[in-house]
């Protein structure tokens, strides 16, 4: 492929400022993403991670400052279609259409972006459900039948359906238990590797940041403070990020990260 | 972006395959999916070209390996590790492609369809009986000990359920004692009995129309919305924590709204008839010239009393109906919003069966009881 020097990246914000009334969010957030990367934005409770993740989907417009995807900008008419098709969202709970069966929902944006037959379709549409580690089986099973880790994995293969450069996981381990949540790490950075995927991740868990992360972004005081990888920002002098850190679940992570890299 | 195309060489090691073009789900079009069929009738595998290939994901990588299944290592493919990852991503997937198997007859899909809607209206019945009597037993451990009533909820529903459907129960009524008075005036003043218009109208929206469509509306309006709040109350686990917390979900959610409306439906079946005989005796006046003074002395004399008694004695039972199918099917939605959609329409079509049902089963009571 070309050189990646010379692409846009593939998520780029620049002075947002997001705001309810009087009471603003972002002011003056700067974030890229690099291409090939997996990055985690973190921050605390009401910092406004859903809020970015929204206005980087183009879900909201934002009050200050652009967003751009691949170089366009996401309000741009006539870049909607193709931001669309090289993107692939996994939303927290999922959000499949529960009128849909597992198998039609991933064929859903198959449907909506290609002209392919019908019976190709369905068939790619199994190919993605078994790359997630779903069963085969489940294909025809209704949302509402499915566990939430079946459901998230779900989640993910129809974000998967169209082979998009950039994905996007609001909260991906939330609700699932430790071995589910190491489980969809692993998905996660596999996928990332093997379809040069580019990963933006909304998270809290620090078990995923010390696995998967690349980079990580901390949002606080209305931007982002830090970008860096999880083993230089536990030397931040920042006090909300060495309090996220070093606090006792934080330490716990990094003991157990250090463990793993004994082991190996 | 350029489409997905392929060619076959023969050569001296056997047939070769290829590619060219970007293979992804955007740029693959009906011919190069058919590279299947193009290399089925082949003897031995194939080998893959590479050089030319553009982009590739994986439903390019499904509808090349599916067609060219154990091509050993494909000529350019060094060159590509992009390529080759793909590829052992998407390979072990289709080796455990099983076929599906057959499709059922239709024969088979019909007596299947009638069965399941068979069991489903007899267990619909049988829901519904179990409701009621679950129903009865809540409003008597209620009538035991009134502590258990909620009086906010019961206040609540009788305002949403009664209050706010009073002035389109009052419009309706209204129009329908116009139409009765206007149809009744000319064709009993062609036979020349004009006068007993006022009977028609007293009898008729006393006896039968300001009842049934006072619940005709309260089915359309508050059993879909009993329907719809219990439901999303259900989907949002609120009826579970309702249980856990030992609030019995009869007392809570279906006591009070049966109860409501079991109130507020004869007061508006009242004021239903007050507007109906209005909209009947303003006719009688304007196209008639029967003066309100007289359509009221006739309407004294002339309409017995029973005929009042009578509609308002359904009001009770079709109240308990309504509230029933509403809060019922509240009740049995399931975690998804196509239950949601479904419970609610069939709250609806149900209380307005039921009213109807039961109306001509007290048509016929009343008639044999010479009423």
């Amino acid at each position: 492929m070309n050189a990646a020097g010379t692409l846009p990246p593939p998520v780029r914000v620049r002075g947002l400022r997001s705001a309810f009334g009087d009471n603003v969010i972002h002011d003056g957030l700067d974030l890229e993403v690099r291409r090939g990367e997996i990055l985690a934005i973190v921050g605390g409770s009401g910092t406004g991670k859903s809020v970015l993740l929204n206005t980087i989907l183009g879900l909201k417009r934002p009050d200050g400052g652009n967003v751009e995807i691949f170089g366009r900008d996401v309000h741009d008419p006539n870049a909607e279609a193709d931001v669309e098709r090289r993107t692939g969202v996994m939303f927290q709970s999922g959000a499949l259409f529960s009128s849909l069966t597992v198998s039609q929902n991933v064929e859903a944006p198959l449907r909506e972006h290609t002209q392919l037959p019908d019976e190709f379709v369905r068939e790619l549409a199994h190919l993605k459900i078994k790359l997630v580690g779903l069963r085969i089986g489940a294909a025809d099973l209704m949302p509402a039948e499915l566990s939430g880790g079946m459901r998230k994995r779900a989640g993910i293969a129809r974000a998967l359906a169209l082979d998009p450069e950039l994905l996007f996981l609001d909260e991906p381990t939330a609700g699932l238990d430790p071995i589910g949540a190491a489980e969809f790490d692993q998905l996660t950075r596999d996928l990332c590797d093997s379809l040069g995927l580019t990963v933006l991740i909304v998270t809290h868990d620090l078990d995923t940041l010390y696995t998967i992360t690349d980079r990580v972004a901390v949002l606080a005081e209305k931007k982002v403070v830090a970008t860096a990888p999880v083993g230089e920002l536990e030397k931040s002098d920042h006090p909300w990020i060495r309090s996220y850190f070093n606090g006792p679940r934080g330490r716990a992570a990094q003991g157990a990260q250090r463990r793993n890299e004994r082991t190996d | 972006m350029s489409i997905a195309a392929f060619q076959i060489l023969t050569g001296p090691t056997g047939p070769t395959v290829a590619l060219s073009g970007d293979w992804t789900s955007l740029t693959l079009d009906e011919q190069a999916i058919g590279l299947r069929d193009a290399v089925s009738g082949m003897s031995g595998s194939p080998r893959l070209d590479l050089a030319d290939l553009g982009r590739l994901d994986t439903a390019g990588a499904y509808a090349i390996l599916r067609a060219v299944h154990s091509a050993g290592a494909p000529a350019g493919a060094d060159a590509r590790p992009d390529v080759a990852r793909l590829f052992e991503l998407v390979r072990p997937t289709i080796e455990e492609e099983g076929g599906q198997g057959p499709g059922d007859s239709w024969i088979y899909n019909l007596f299947d369809h009638i069965g399941r809607g068979l069991e489903a209206f007899a267990r619909e019945a049988w829901d519904a009986a179990d409701f009621a009597g679950r129903l009865v037993a809540a409003i008597g451990r209620t009538i035991r000990q009134p502590s258990r009533l909620r009086g906010i909820s019961l206040a609540r529903a009788m305002e949403t359920a009664g209050v706010d459907a009073l002035p389109i129960i009052v419009v309706m009524n209204f129009f329908i004692g116009t139409v009765v008075a206007l149809v009744g005036a000319n064709l009993l003043a062609s036979l020349g009995v004009a006068v007993f218009t006022v009977e028609l109208v007293g009898v008729a929206v006393l006896r039968e129309f300001a009842i049934l469509f006072t619940a005709i509306l309260l089915a359309g309006r508050s059993a879909s919305s009993f329907a719809a709040q219990i439901g999303s109350m259900k989907m949002n686990q609120e009826t579970d924590a309702m249980q856990v917390m030992g609030v019995d979900q009869f007392d809570a959610l279906v006591v009070p709204r049966v109860l409501a409306l079991l109130w507020m439906m004869p007061l508006l079946t009242f004021a239903a008839m007050i507007s109906g005989i209005v909209g009947g005796l303003l006719v009688s006046w304007v196209a008639m010239d029967m003066s309100p003074v007289f359509f009221l002395e006739r309407m004294h004399d002339a309409v017995p009393a029973r005929h009042f008694w009578i509609g308002m004695s359904k009001a009770p039972l079709l109240a308990i109906l309504i509230a029933m199918a509403g809060c019922r099917h509240g009740l049995a939605v399931m975690g998804d919003v196509e239950s949601l959609g479904s419970r609610v329409t069939s709250a609806v079509v149900q209380a307005i069966f039921m009213i109807i049902l039961f109306d001509a089963i007290f048509a016929l009571i009343y008639m044999q009881l010479n009423l």
